[in-house]
């Protein structure tokens, strides 16, 4: 076990020595990586195998496999939709997508195939699109990034960029690198979207929380896929 | 809609001993929890959880309220031939679910 520990040191120390990001995992029980390492064990998967299954009903005919249709688009959103002019998440996008129009936000049938899609990125690096129409939503997602809201008086980088790494209550802070969405909380019992996790967020500060699908986590999320540009996806991840 | 995943090798070596890793979707209602109205939320968990190798009874589990939602349950028997396992979930307000899996001994 010890020597397993050394062998995990001697390989994670030339990637901290460039890159201090961190992903929630590296801050998990060694219990909890290897849960999630291991896809028998992680509960994400009961989701994904649904994902996967709608996929062969609804995508397939189009689509084909998605282990090459599919490969690295988690990586790329959110993308800039011509349609109505906005970045538009992965999650938003096979919400209205013809075949699966009728999936609403945080159902499982909408986790189930986001979760299935972003498998197929695992192991890849988040690229967000090089794309000038995405810049104004992203500084505004930088912008909400950093605005104090709620009755606590609390900005996301109060927290995540200033008291990373340190304690709040039993946990700790992490760095809020998106690299595992749509992932599975053991406090939820449930798999849940980034959404999800920052409407939790905003709860915690006591700020009214943005619906689901608003504008405004869009752009967040297009701030904060910049701010993890490189970093391994691990969807569907599992977090305590 | 209830779904499971069973994670097993399809082939073992006569006597070896084989290790059988189960998970199923399944809320795990206490029926201690109020919901979103208030209203006490009725139980609604796993009870027993049983494992049939060629018709002989291999594993069993008894499951209670405080068992976390999507139970994953672990064990190992021994590959004695090549065979049927029938996984059994029961539990409140009718639930059932079976699932099989087949093993090749050699």
């Amino acid at each position: 076990m010890k020597r397993v520990a050394a062998m995990m040191l001697l390989v994670a120390a030339p990637a901290v020595a460039v890159d201090a990001r961190r992903s929630g995992f590296d801050d998990m029980s060694p219990q909890l990586q290897a849960m999630q390492r291991d896809d028998a064990a992680n509960p994400a998967m009961l989701w994904v195998k649904d994902g996967e299954a709608m996929w062969g009903r609804e995508c397939v005919r189009c689509h084909g496999d998605a282990a090459t249709s599919m490969r690295g688009v988690a990586t790329r959103y959110p993308s800039f939709d011509a349609a109505t002019q906005r970045p538009i998440t992965l999650g938003q996008r096979l919400a209205t997508h013809q075949r699966t129009t009728s999936l609403s936000p945080e159902s499982d049938a909408l986790l189930g195939i986001e979760g299935y899609v972003a498998l197929q990125s695992r192991g890849l690096p988040i690229a967000p699109p090089d794309d000038p129409r995405l810049q104004p939503f992203r500084e505004r997602g930088e912008q909400l990034f950093r605005r104090r809201m709620g009755q606590l008086d609390l900005s996301c980088a109060q927290c995540h960029d200033d008291h990373a790494g340190q304690r709040l209550g039993g946990s700790t802070i992490p760095q809020a690198h998106p690299t595992g969405y749509p992932q599975y909380r053991l406090e939820w019992q449930a798999m849940a979207s980034l959404q999800r996790r920052l409407r939790s967020c905003m709860n915690g500060v006591r700020a009214e929380p943005f619906e689901y699908a608003a504008p405004e986590f869009a752009e967040l999320e297009i701030y904060l896929k910049a701010r993890a540009a490189g970093m391994r996806i691990e969807a569907p991840a599992l977090r305590p | 809609m209830a779904r499971a995943l069973i994670t097993m090798p399809a082939t073992a070596k006569r006597g070896e001993v084989i290790e059988i890793r189960t998970l199923i979707a399944h809320p795990m209602e206490t029926g201690y929890r109020p919901g979103a109205d208030g209203a006490i939320l009725p139980r609604n968990v796993i009870h027993r959880f049983t494992c049939h190798y060629d018709n002989v009874l291999v594993f069993s589990a008894e499951l209670f309220p405080a068992v976390a939602a999507n139970p994953f349950i672990a064990f190992s028997t021994v590959a004695t031939a090549s065979g049927t396992l029938r996984f059994v979930w029961s539990g409140d307000q009718g639930f059932t679910q079976t699932e099989t899996a087949s093993l090749a001994v050699t």
